[in-house]
């Protein structure tokens, strides 16, 4: 088959904080590498993240050290985590961030000149490293300053509808321009996903429009294993009004910065559910609390509950919080420095994703590797606020070294691309432009986020999930057969079929695992089993794959074992 | 609920026009719900770029009623709904299809730019007060609509010598960094040809970070270049010195 073809040791999927960092690993390493993502450079999803980058640097809290940090990750994520992965994460996230500096950010800085931490829930220091609430805008921008001098191929507005492979092994990636719509072939020795999360399967997410769950449904159909899919976090401070901009994020930095959570009747409410805590307490804990109160009639005019900084003064909430200042001014027609901000949770990041080795970030299938959000393990049930830009420069560091590693092992590459492969990818994507009278797949997409936000949300029931999991079978019966308007040059219509199967495919992971998993754990909250089962589910994390007749295999597997020196870590009252 | 007149513009380089659709508004609603709306129930193949819907990716700039702004953050509300609501593609880059044009002439520049150089033996500490200069440069979302409006890009299209406004600011930003060690006078100067700017501020005026890219960013630089080159005393040192870094 003719195709348009590139040939590298490694393709880095996605161009967010993990891919960038893999990518300039992989390429210092001698690997030929090439960046493929979805958007234009410099887009991705990291450039919304606010609050920080979490790192045990003790530069504010001099007692603060990796061990802390790893006690607090492995608290947070209710003992689900993935140890190894966590260890690494605390030990090796200070040099990453000051690596980020000698490539030129700016953080915020101490007295005495050093890099600035703030506090945010769940973390006993001040730790997150910080520009403002900038934070993610200015790892990107530092990343891929060095990206762009580093000998990478950037392959912008591309997108990976199918993994390749040779046997077992990865030998290649298929996908489309977005611009054209031609079809594009990478032939490679390695691939890292590093794609982010699936927040657009629902309707209220703070996620952008390239959250649809691609390197999870990639991986998946490759022969991968997904784990632990029912945990997402829904962050407890979103937008609530005006209706356009339900579920932007407000920055936990509000709360860091000594923001105060009210309902109705002017109670803070934190007292009631975390009084040690209060609002900086875990974001499960703290959505869950605002959830329940607007639930039970408490809830502020447009439903949500009240955050208020205005206790802070102007100047300082318009140095420390600038985005917000201007997000409320400008889309609510609110000035934060003197009213309250109204919010509720807003679907914001999945814990659960791809299986990987804590070294290499190696999946389940030779060749592949996955970094970032689309990973799973890090952050177990729950993951803690700061967390997720360190895992990005933690594991996407590792990614690369594991990709170019495996890459330069072969030395030939004799890796094949098999000709059926190709074009059964070009007919499934074509498919679309002949259907006479399939469906719009904008109109899919809308029952999708009904359906999960409304079966599928914070709180959970073995009935509901029940029937969501069947509306999810109808939609995909329905998504079976989808038609568009239009020509392949950049046509949203055409592009969306394909992010609608990646986000049915991790939707069902979702519920399957939810329904599963019979007890509450961090962001996972079941009403019919309100209580942690530590002695069954506490052992165990879900597991999803795909069987030989290609439907969806659910399970367990136990928890990998902790070495003593950790377990006394994580069981000591760490300070 | 009241009813908009969208008109967009759809076509591609062989040409194209103003389509009309009806949009009805809701509260707080912005130009690019009214696009996703029109994907969603007329035309889903209306090609536009975003991401964030929360302006902080610079991806989704256009021209509505002829002003260039980012349709994430332009309400509704905002403009007058009597009259029909334009939304054209920025005028500055080749246009691909509807609202999304070519940028990648802006990628190629930017590569071109000296990278951060710090000295090899920096103990990296550095004040608040000298890192802000910086950072409001580094507020930018790349959105390219300073880019846009530039009229040394938009009216004579002078891409092959003047790197325009986005890239200033990166240069700014870098040469106002505490710790770097490179000068990039000589790269501005002529490769990046300050000297077409005549700070009409047109700039400015546009960006929606608020950055002061011409008093901040280009006057300072602009001064820095003339005193390195034109100041006769400025001129000895440097020969004496080697260095022009100040």
């Amino acid at each position: 088959m003719e195709i348009e073809t590139h040939t590298h040791d490694v393709i880095v999927i996605g161009a967010g904080g993990a891919g960038l960092r893999a990518a300039i690993e992989a390429s210092a390493r001698g690997a030929s590498v090439g960046l493929v993502c979805k958007s234009l450079l410099g887009k991705a999803h990291t450039v919304m993240a606010e609050g920080g980058v979490a790192a045990a640097l003790a530069n504010v809290d001099t007692k603060d050290d990796w061990k802390t940090h790893f006690h607090d990750t492995m608290h947070g994520g209710k003992l689900l985590n993935n140890w190894r992965m966590a260890q690494l994460h605390a030990q090796e996230a200070p040099d990453r961030v000051k690596e980020l500096e000698h490539w030129g950010a700016l953080f915020d800085r101490t007295k005495d000149g050093k890099i600035m931490q703030r506090a945010f829930g769940g973390h006993t220091w001040k730790r997150l490293a910080h520009v403002g609430d900038r934070t993610g805008l200015e790892m990107i921008r530092t990343l891929q300053d060095k990206g762009i001098h580093s000998g990478i191929d950037v392959y912008m507005e591309c997108t990976i509808t199918h993994l390749l492979k040779d046997g077992e092994r990865i030998s290649g990636a298929f996908g489309y321009w977005r611009e054209s719509g031609r079809f594009v072939l990478f032939k490679t020795k390695a691939i890292v996903l590093a794609t982010g999360g699936v927040g657009k399967s629902y309707k209220v997410t703070s996620n952008s429009w390239e959250y649809t769950g691609d390197g999870q449904a990639l991986a998946y159909e490759a022969g991968a294993e997904l784990i632990d899919m029912e945990f997402v976090q829904f962050h407890p401070t979103g937008m609530v009004w005006p209706p356009s901009v339900r579920g932007i994020l407000v920055t936990e930095a509000v709360r860091g910065e000594g923001g105060i959570l009210t309902n109705r009747n002017g109670e803070r409410f934190m007292e009631k559910y975390d009084p040690e805590r209060m609002e900086l307490s875990t974001r499960d804990v703290v959505a869950r609390s605002i959830y329940t109160e607007v639930m039970e009639g408490r809830g502020s005019p447009h439903g949500g509950a009240f955050l208020n900084i205005a206790h802070r003064g102007a100047d300082y909430v318009k140095k420390k919080l600038p985005s917000m200042y201007h997000q409320f001014m400008e889309f609510a027609l609110i000035d934060i420095t003197k009213e309250p901000m109204e919010v509720f949770p807003t679907t914001h990041y999945i814990m659960g994703g791809v299986r990987v080795d804590a070294d290499t970030t190696g999946t389940t299938v030779p060749g592949l590797f996955a970094a970032g959000e689309v990973a799973g393990g890090m952050h177990g049930a729950n993951r803690l606020g700061g967390n997720s830009l360190s895992d990005l420069l933690v594991f996407g560091m590792r990614a690369g070294m594991g990709a170019a590693q495996y890459a330069n092992e072969i030395k030939d590459n004799a890796l094949k691309i098999d000709d059926k492969d190709l074009e059964l990818g070009t007919e499934e994507m074509l498919r679309p432009f002949e259907s006479e009278e399939g469906e719009n797949p904008y109109t899919i997409h809308q029952a999708l986020q009904e359906t999960m936000g409304k079966f599928v949300g914070v709180f959970r029931i073995k009935e509901k999930l029940q029937e969501g999991l069947d509306e999810l079978q109808v939609l995909k019966e329905r998504a079976s057969d989808l038609k568009i308007e239009g020509s392949r040059m950049y046509n949203p219509g055409w592009h969306l079929c394909k992010d609608l199967k990646s986000m049915l495919i991790v939707s069902e992971a979702i519920a399957r695992c939810a329904l599963q998993r019979e007890e509450s754990r961090g962001a996972h909250s079941r009403v019919d089993f309100p209580k942690y089962n530590d002695e069954v589910w506490g052992k165990v994390n879900s597991v999803i794959s795909v069987d030989g007749s290609g439907e969806m295999r659910l399970g367990t597997s136990p928890l990998p074992q902790m070495p003593e020196e950790l377990r006394k870590i994580v069981e000591g009252g760490y300070k | 609920m009241a009813t908009a007149k969208m008109r967009v513009y759809r076509g591609d380089s062989s040409g194209g026009g103003e389509v009309e659709y009806d949009v009805p508004v809701e509260e707080g609603m912005v130009v690019l719900d009214a696009i996703h709306f029109i994907q969603a129930n007329y035309d889903g193949d209306l090609a536009v770029r975003w991401n964030c819907k929360a302006a902080k990716c610079g991806s989704c700039s256009a021209e509505i009623n002829g002003m260039p702004k980012l349709t994430c953050k332009t309400r509704m509300d905002s403009l007058p709904l009597d009259k029909p609501v334009t939304v054209y593609p920025i005028k500055a880059f080749p246009i691909i299809k509807d609202l999304v044009t070519d940028v990648s002439w802006n990628y190629k520049v930017r590569k071109t730019i000296p990278p951060f150089k710090p000295a090899k033996d920096t103990k990296w500490i550095m004040y608040q007060e000298d890192v802000e200069r910086s950072q409001e440069f580094r507020k930018c979302i790349e959105c390219c609509l300073c880019q846009n409006v530039c009229h040394i890009l938009r009216n004579h299209d002078k891409k092959d010598a003047f790197a325009g406004p986005r890239m200033l600011i990166k240069i700014a930003e870098l040469e106002m960094h505490p710790l770097d060690t490179d000068d990039r006078q000589a790269f501005l100067r002529t490769d990046a040809g300050l000297g077409y700017c005549n700070i009409t501020k047109c700039c400015t005026e546009v960006c929606p970070e608020h950055i002061h890219i011409t008093d901040n960013a280009i006057i300072p630089l602009k001064e820095r270049v003339a005193d390195t080159y034109f100041d006769p005393l400025q001129w000895l040192l440097k020969k004496f010195s080697g260095s022009s870094k100040q």
